[in-house]
């Protein structure tokens, strides 16, 4: 009797473990789904011309993506500049001044923001910004990606500068060096590497966002002059392309998701080398 | 006790000389037969919230001597040292009441920077904690750099002398820019006594600095506090009752939050006048 219990709950632990197993493997596959879809898709027209031309007209065959490329780059570029500042400094306040009540109203509201749905940020922004100027505008994709991204910093900073021993600060204030400085000079060098690599994964994040930049940066088949005017970037081209009925749009669409992709990759991986690295100086 | 003259072997230059500018306080009268205070504590009390955890302390703590402050866990020793350079004040909830003291300051007036007191009283913690993304010689000189100090030559002469001054300059000299957190854990300490040394306070706090350190460790730490204390007013929290009588010239006895019994080492360590006193560095509790 005990023998068979024995095996009966053996035999219900493999099945358990190899069920998990199962789920947990099933996580990976989509990934690896997409990776072997956009490659397999997309490889054949990344060529040089994808990088440097511009959009041929319909019915024009070849031509590339190179103002969308520059186009997202620039819109980083533009929301890196709202969202590092802010987030990084709000994420400051949380974790160095803020206190018990404000602190959970502010880590609360980021917590919400990052779960708005994308399409309704750009519909604020359109609110805010597209309308009082009467214009699709560059800067308006670059205030809504930058918007999207402060939550994301805030939190993250926020959680490295927490990992600072406390020691460090008080050490610092011990030397009478000011609160400010010694958070500047010292908390937030030592999580420098932490808070760069939050900073990273927000941009990779924004960078695959379309709908926001729908009503924002609306998208351009030429080149951007001015941040007053729209401007292409890779979703949004991608978007278009794909959409449309002619055969080497799709193809051109499915280059820029290779390359979308791999930009996301790289910075996922670049940032992992990063981390690991400062695990290994042991600080 | 030692009186001391003018220390003229390998001591640290004045402080007037060396830092013209920077905090510039008149250097502390050489110890004389009656004992000066640097430290007046008078009916101190701290309390976290509605906890008192520190009661009416009154005490004088001698200028160039080490004072060891002793008592079982939870007694308020650290409560006290850290009261001495204002490190509660970051702490929501923490309230003082009563005087401190530094020679002529009031270190709790009202318009008094904790910044400046803690440039005068420096302290060291139980855990060393070099920064760990700076080197050796900008641990020891952050105090000084983060002030406005910027002078090339200042700063590697200022680093040289609390390294020497913290025994540490032999072991290191040849790999100023290493990463600090590459030393060893007793050296680590003794890098941030140099670190607290080169700001050149007046009084050094240290709160169990041998506690986290092997027996050669803490031995050279020891050396090192005798050595300072021909300069600097010392103030050591400890655990270890033979550190208190190898090291200190005065202890403090602290139980339950308040000052049980103050006075010469020798005297506390073989006829303490407390009866509490007695049980505790006898070892009968704590």
């Amino acid at each position: 009797m005990p023998t068979h219990n024995h095996t009966r709950r053996k035999l219900f632990n493999t099945v358990m473990q190899v069920l998990t197993c199962g789920c947990a493997l099933l996580v990976v596959v989509p990934l690896l789904l997409v990776f072997y879809h956009v490659v397999k898709s997309g490889i054949g027209s990344v060529n040089w011309s994808f990088f440097t031309a511009l959009p041929k007209p319909v019915g024009e065959s070849g031509g590339g993506m190179a103002n969308a490329i520059v186009g997202t780059f620039e819109l980083l570029a533009l929301a890196a500049l709202i969202g590092v500042p802010i987030g990084v400094l709000g994420g400051v306040y949380l974790s160095e001044y803020g206190s018990g009540q404000v602190n959970w109203f502010i880590r609360f509201g980021a917590d919400v923001l990052n779960g708005v749905p994308s399409i309704i940020w750009g519909m604020v922004v359109y609110a805010l910004v597209v309308v009082p100027m009467k214009r699709f505008s560059a800067l308006a994709g670059g205030i809504v990606l930058g918007m999207m991204m402060i939550p994301l910093i805030m939190r993250t900073t926020e959680e490295v500068l927490r990992l600072v021993p406390n020691g460090y600060r008080e050490a610092a204030l011990a030397l009478g060096i000011g609160r400010w400085r010694a958070i500047l000079q010292i908390i937030v060098r030592t999580a420098l590497k932490g808070i760069v690599t939050g900073v990273l994964l927000a941009l990779a994040r924004v960078a695959g966002e379309t709908a926001p930049l729908l009503f924002t940066a609306f998208g351009n088949r030429f080149w951007n002059h001015q941040l007053s005017d729209p401007i292409a970037a890779l979703p949004l081209q991608i978007f278009s392309y794909a959409i449309s009925p002619y055969e080497d749009w799709h193809r051109q669409a499915w280059a820029g998701a290779l390359v979308l992709l791999m930009f996301v990759a790289i910075v996922n991986v670049g940032v992992r080398v990063l981390t690991r690295d400062r695990f290994s100086q042991g600080s | 006790m030692i009186m001391s003259t003018e220390p003229e072997k390998l001591t640290p230059p004045k402080r007037d000389q060396i830092a013209p500018g920077l905090t510039p306080q008149p250097r502390q009268p050489a110890r004389t037969g009656i004992a000066e205070a640097a430290i007046t504590v008078r009916e101190l009390s701290v309390f976290f919230g509605s906890n008192k955890v520190l009661k009416s302390v009154n005490l004088d703590v001698p200028a160039r001597a080490v004072t060891a402050i002793i008592g079982p866990s939870g007694c308020g020793k650290s409560t006290f040292l850290r009261t001495l350079n204002r490190m509660h004040d970051l702490v929501a909830g923490s309230r003082v009441e009563g005087q401190v003291r530094l020679f002529d300051q009031d270190i709790y007036g009202a318009r008094v920077e904790p910044v400046q007191i803690r440039r005068r009283i420096g302290m060291v913690f139980q855990k060393y904690n070099p920064f760990p993304t700076m080197s050796i010689a900008d641990n020891v000189t952050v105090g000084l750099r983060l002030n406005g100090l910027r002078k090339r030559s200042t700063l590697a002469e200022r680093t040289e002398q609390a390294l020497v001054m913290a025994a540490l300059w032999d072991e290191v000299k040849d790999r100023l820019n290493s990463p600090a957190v590459s030393l060893s854990g007793g050296q680590q300490q003794r890098l941030c006594i140099a670190r607290a040394l080169a700001v050149q306070p007046e009084v050094l706090l240290m709160d169990e600095p041998a506690s986290a350190l092997d027996p050669l460790a803490t031995a050279r730490i020891e050396d090192l506090i005798l050595e300072l204390k021909r300069d600097y007013t010392i103030i050591i929290v400890t655990h270890n009752m033979q550190q208190a009588a190898r090291i200190s010239d005065d202890t403090a006895f602290f139980y339950l939050g308040e000052l049980i019994e103050f006075g010469p080492t020798s005297k506390m360590f073989t006829s303490p006048s407390k009866k509490q006193t007695e049980d505790y560095v006898t070892g009968r509790f704590g």
